[in-house]
Formats: structure tokens, sequence, C-alpha cells
């Protein structure tokens, strides 16, 4: 896969907010059918990266490139135009809308009399849900109402509905339980068949090391590094987050520390 | 899987709890419904049966129906998390520049002065709403500010107008908008409309059934359907008997519709869908719910709110000229501390402060309430200072409720 030209390449990516760099000078790079986990401490601007992918940020420097050509996203509108969907950690569902509503937020199915198509929102939605939570049932009340679990299956569902060439998954499987995060892993692996790429965060380090090619570290703002799977260690990626240096520069004594 | 799916364990209903499930109605409503039965029956006891003649409630419906216009806008507003503390001024001015029109400017007595000054007004009303709604959306003002700016400002031009002049007479077909001697609509064209909506329930439970069965959605028993469609239609026949069994003074000609209780309606029936079944809607219940999630969703959150906004003045426009008709003049102090009625029947009505919930009905039906104390309170005579008093009490007890409810669901 090295070599061809990449889905994405965020080159140089910063930014800025108040006087805290949160995402400084970081490059990465994903491939079609490819997973590239994202790692690091609570704060160390991972979900601020992935914003800027998905329109919800502008960097302050840095450029996005979709299969070699560089592009301006400027609203996560612009994002999902050129087929990139996201999972956001903090699941951006509006508490007071059912779950077609969510699905659909900004993207409603219309009748051909200019109102909203309900019912085949809520159709697509059964769908799509019963691929994801087969015993989910509660379609047409407020997602308040669901469970942590339930809540990230829309999520989920919504990203998935619209046959993204992109995904983006900042922790998708905090809120749920063992058998539905297999069912998010076994998706996972269809979709990278598919040729998805997919940019997975998640604070499960086993998670990420079974289901990613490559992972890169971010640590303060900064990346790390980025490092094939095959070629690392659990523990040597462990370094990497905790002492923020490569593999080949921890030594022996500092990865004894950490344990 | 031909048959269709029915909501399980609701065939039978055995108590209260079970029988509302089926039906599939907000209880909150319900529970406001209830209210206003209790509230009605109480004070035609107090009053010695005065409260429930026809002609009480027919003006009972002509008061509720400036406030009630207004506070299917402030849903939206409130829904939105935001609010609108100017929609009294604003009535007053723009309700001062549709009389100045009439009376000193547009020839008078032509077939079309009253057209062009509602118009203007209209035009004002929604104009007045993209100013305030801008300084929200995209100058980040907070609307409690921007509309309290609003409320001393236009009502400071509602009097700078004229100079605090009352401008009179208003022009005779502007009247009828008022409700007036000749503001009804008669018998024969109120049965009329009881037949369109009669006709209009009747199409949409049938349509709604065939399309959820072919779909093979869940649907509600046939029962509960039948119910519920009996129950609108004894609503609406009674409805049109009651504003029928009032008689114009000294004949037995009916009255039949006031003509801004049919505004009432219309608007009723057009914001009902707007926040059912059209995007815009949509995306206001979507931005008071999350705005963090509208906003990733793609929704352009600053030029909904400024629609918002524009809304709630051509509304309050409205509401303006049928004030304006009614009092037929135009005078500076019109609708003087209504944008507090409008906010408490929005409120009464099941509108969270905090955003995302509330239904154009209950807005109504809040409306409805308040208006029915406040008349009740006059026809008992209580002293008019203690009326705001038992208004105000009244406002916070039912959030006060509502809060217990809440919390008790969850
Ligand atoms: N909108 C914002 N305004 C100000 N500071 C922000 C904003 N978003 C993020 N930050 C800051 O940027 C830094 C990176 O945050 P980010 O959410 O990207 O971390 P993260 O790696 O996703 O952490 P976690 O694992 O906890 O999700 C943090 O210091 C955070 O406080
Ligand atoms: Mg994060």
């Amino acid at each position: 896969m090295t070599g061809s030209v990449p889905l994405v390449e965020m080159r140089d990516i910063s930014i800025q907010f108040g006087g805290i760099k949160a995402v400084d000078g970081v490059t990465v790079t994903l491939h079609p059918g490819e997973v590239v986990g994202l790692l690091g401490h609570n704060g160390a601007g991972k979900s601020t990266l992935i914003k800027i992918l998905s329109g919800a940020y502008q960097a302050n420097t840095g450029s996005i490139l979709i299969n070699g050509q560089p592009v301006d996203i400027r609203s996560p509108r612009d994002a999902k135009a050129l087929g990139i969907e996201t999972i956001y950690q903090t699941l951006a569902l509006a508490d007071n809308i059912d779950a077609p509503g969510n699905l659909f937020l900004g993207r409603e199915l219309m009748t051909p009399w200019g109102t909203l198509d309900d019912d085949a929102m809520e159709r697509a939605t059964r769908d799509v849900m019963g691929r994801l939570n087969p015993n989910f049932r509660k379609i047409k009340e407020p997602v308040k109402n669901l469970s942590g679990g339930q809540r990230q299956s829309v999520a989920i569902a919504r990203a998935l509905h619209f046959n993204a060439k992109i995904l983006i998954m900042d922790e998708p499987t905090a809120a749920l339980g063992p058998q539905e995060t297999k069912q998010v892993a076994e998706l996972i692996k269809q979709l990278k068949k598919e040729g998805i790429g997919i940019f997975l965060i998640s604070h499960d380090l086993h998670d990420v090391f079974d289901l990613s090619d490559r992972v890169s570290v971010m640590k303060n703002g900064k990346l790390v590094g980025t490092c094939r799977t095959s070629e690392v260690t659990k523990d040597e990626v462990l370094g990497m987050i905790i002492l923020g240096k490569l593999p080949g520069q921890q030594t022996a004594a500092e990865l004894e520390e950490m344990h | 899987m031909t048959t269709a799916v029915e909501n399980p364990g609701a065939t039978r209903p055995r108590g209260a709890r079970d029988l509302i499930a089926a039906l599939e109605i907000d209880t909150r409503l319900l529970a406001m419904a209830a209210a206003l039965v209790v509230i009605w029956v109480g004070l035609d006891i107090l009053t010695g049966g005065i409260f429930l003649t026809a002609r009480n409630l027919w003006n009972l419906s002509v008061q509720t129906s400036v406030v009630g216009i207004m506070a299917t806008g402030m849903v939206l507003v409130i829904v939105a998390r935001h609010i609108d503390l100017s929609v009294g001024s604003l009535l007053g001015f723009v309700g001062m520049i549709m009389a100045v029109l009439q009376v000193e400017i547009l020839p008078i007595g032509t077939s079309w002065t009253w057209l062009v000054s509602l118009a203007a007004g209209l035009i004002a009303g929604c104009l007045i709403g993209a100013f305030q709604g801008w300084w929200v959306a995209y100058r980040a003002v907070p609307a409690f500010i921007v509309t309290l700016g609003g409320l001393l400002i236009f009502r400071g031009l509602a009097w700078w107008i004229t100079q605090g002049r009352t401008v009179a007479p208003m022009d005779p077909t502007f009247q009828l908008m008022g409700g007036g001697l000749d503001g009804s609509i008669g018998a024969f064209w109120s049965w009329v409309v009881g037949a369109v909506f009669i006709a209009a329930a009747l199409f949409k439970t049938v349509r709604t059934r065939q399309r959820r069965n072919r779909f093979n959605f869940p649907v509600r028993p046939l029962w509960a359907e039948a119910l519920i469609l009996a129950v609108s239609i004894g609503l609406i026949v009674s409805f049109v008997l009651v504003m029928n069994s009032y008689y114009r003074p000294r004949t037995q000609i009916p009255q039949g519709i006031p003509i801004p209780v049919l505004i009432l309606i219309v608007v009723a029936v057009a914001m009902s869908a707007l926040t059912k079944v059209t995007k815009f809607g949509r995306y206001v219940f979507a931005i008071g719910g999350n705005p963090e999630a509208a906003e990733l969703g793609g929704i352009n959150v600053r030029k909904v709110t400024v629609m918002i906004f524009v809304l709630m003045g051509f509304l309050a426009a409205i509401s303006g000229a049928i004030q304006t008709a009614r009092l037929n003049a135009g005078l500076n102090s019109t609708g003087s501390l209504l944008e507090l009625s409008v906010i408490a029947a929005a409120v009464i009505g099941g509108t969270s402060l905090a955003g995302g919930v509330g239904t154009i009905a209950g807005a109504i039906l809040g409306a409805l309430i308040m208006q029915s104390l406040q008349s009740g309170m006059i026809l008992l005579d209580i002293a008019t200072p203690m009326q705001p008093v038992v208004i105000g009490l009244v406002l916070i007890v039912a959030v006060w409720l509502d809060t217990v409810y809440q919390k008790r669901r969850r």
C-alpha cells in the first residue's frame, strides 16, 4: 500500500485554542481499506485532529489531501460531500429527536411535495439498526430515552448509512457492551474489506492493536510517530504513549518503570 | 408478515395507563386539557353558570386569538433556546404603522387601503424580526438582551410615530379582523370550516394507517384510532355549535366563528405543520436539543435562528393587526406587557425553557388557560390589582408541577 496515493493525507496540521496548541504540526495518512489507530493520553489532541478532517474545526496551518488532491474543508457539510463520515466522541445527537431524525439530521429525505419523508427515514433507520443492533426497538422515541450503548449505535448507524469512503470513529465503543463491541469490530473488518479507510480512536489498546494496520501516537498535540502494528509490540506502543518516544529510543529502564 | 403489527399489550386496555399508552397521545397535553376542563367547570360554578355560556366562550375565543397566535411563534423561539421579550412592543409598533397608514397616509375609503396597510405591517414585522435575529445569530448577543432592547426601542417608536397621539378610526374592512360587529363568518361558513376539519381528520387517520401498514410499521389498535377520531370530531362539532349559538345583538342570526379565531386556527395548523413536516421545524428542534450536533450535522444554525425571529415578527404583526382592528384605533400603549402573557402561555403549554421541547397545540391550550383565568376573574369581580397576582402565582405553580412531573417520569 505504501507508495500508492493515500486516500487521506493530513499534512503538517496545527490548530490553536487561545494560547494552547491543541494540534501541533501533525502529519497522518490513511489508505483505502486501511485502519489507522490514533492513540494518546486524554487531551493529546486526537479528537481535535479528526475534527479538522470532519469539518468541525479549521486548521490554522497545514493542508488536507484526498486522493492526492488538496481539498478545502470549511464545514461538516463539505466533509460529508467528500465522503467523510464521523462518529464523534460526544455522539453529537439531538437528544429530543428520535433515531431517524438524528440519522438524517441535515440530510433529511423529502417527499415530492417538499415535506419530510418520515416513513422513508424510519424504514432506512430500521434497516441499518437491524444490522447493527437487532434488539433495537425504540425507533420513534427521543434518543434521550435510550441507553448509552443504544445512543452509540444510532451514532454509528448514521455514519454507516451514507456509504462513507472515509470513516472517522472517535471512541466508537466506549459505551458498548462486549457483545456490541464485538459487532463493531466485525463491522470495521467488513468495511475495511469494502475498501473504506478508517481512523479509529480508542483507549482500548488491545482493540486498536487487533483492528489497526498502523497506529499513530500523539502526545501534547505533537505526533510521536506512526508504526505498523505488525512491527511493534503493545509495550512499545504503550511506551510511545507514555514516554512520547519512538520504540528505538526507549530504554529498557524506562520501559521497566512504566509497569 | 402481511398483517399490521399492533403495539404489544395494547389491544385490550386494562388501566388508564394502558389506555393512554395505546392512544399514543402526549400525556402532558392530556393533563393540560384536563386542567382546562377543571378550570372551566370551576369558573362556571363560581360564576353561577355565566362562564360556560356561548356568549362568554365566544368572547373568550376572540380574546385568546391575539396571545395564541404569538404563542405559536414563541414556542419555536424558546425551543431554540432563545426568548423574545419584544413581541408586545413589536405588536404595538406595527399596529401603529398600520393605523397611521390607513388614517393619515393612504387614501381613505378605497378597497385596497386595508390590504396595503396590512401588507406593510406584516413586512415591517418580518424586518424587525430579521433585525433582532441578526443580532442574536451573527453578533452573538443573547436574545434576552437583544429583545429587551427591542421592547424599549419599539415601544418608543410606537409613541414617536404620532408623538403619542391616538389614531382612529380604522378602515371598515380592516376592522373585520378584530371580530367586531360583522367580524364573524356566520353559521353556514362555520359549518364548512368544521366539515373541512372533520374531513381532514378522517383523511389523515386513514392515510397514516395505510402508509404504516404498507411498511409493516406498528400502528395503533383500531379501537384507539376510532376513539381518537370520535373525540376529535366531537370537539370540532361542539366548537362550531358554540360559535353558532351566540347571536348578533338583538337578532337571531348566529355569529359563527370570529375572523380573528379563524386566523388563529389557520396559524395553528400552519405552525403545527411547520414543526412536524418541514426541514425548518426539524432544525429548530435539533438546535434546541443540541446546538453542537445541529452544527455538526451541517445545519446553518445562524440562518435558522434569523428565520425563527422573522417568523416571530410576522406573527406579532398579525396579532398587531387583530388588536388594532379590535380597538379600532392605533394607540401607543397597545400590547404593553403582552410579551409576558405570550411567554407564559407557551410555558404553561409545556414549552421547556431549557429548549428542545414544546408543541403548538400546547401553547394554544396555554393561551386558552391564561385567558380563561383572566376572563373568569373579571366575571367574578376580582379586584383589578389582584388579577395579575393570581396569574403570576398560576404561572409559578404550573411550571413547578411540570418539573415535578418531568422528574417522576425519569
Ligand atoms: N474547542 C476547544 N476550545 C479550547 N480548547 C480545546 C477545544 N477543544 C479541545 N481543546 C483542548 O485541546 C486539547 C486536545 O483536546 P482533544 O479533545 O483533542 O483531546 P483528545 O486527545 O481527544 O483527548 P481524549 O482522549 O480525552 O478524548 C485539550 O487540551 C483540550 O482542552
Ligand atoms: Mg477525544
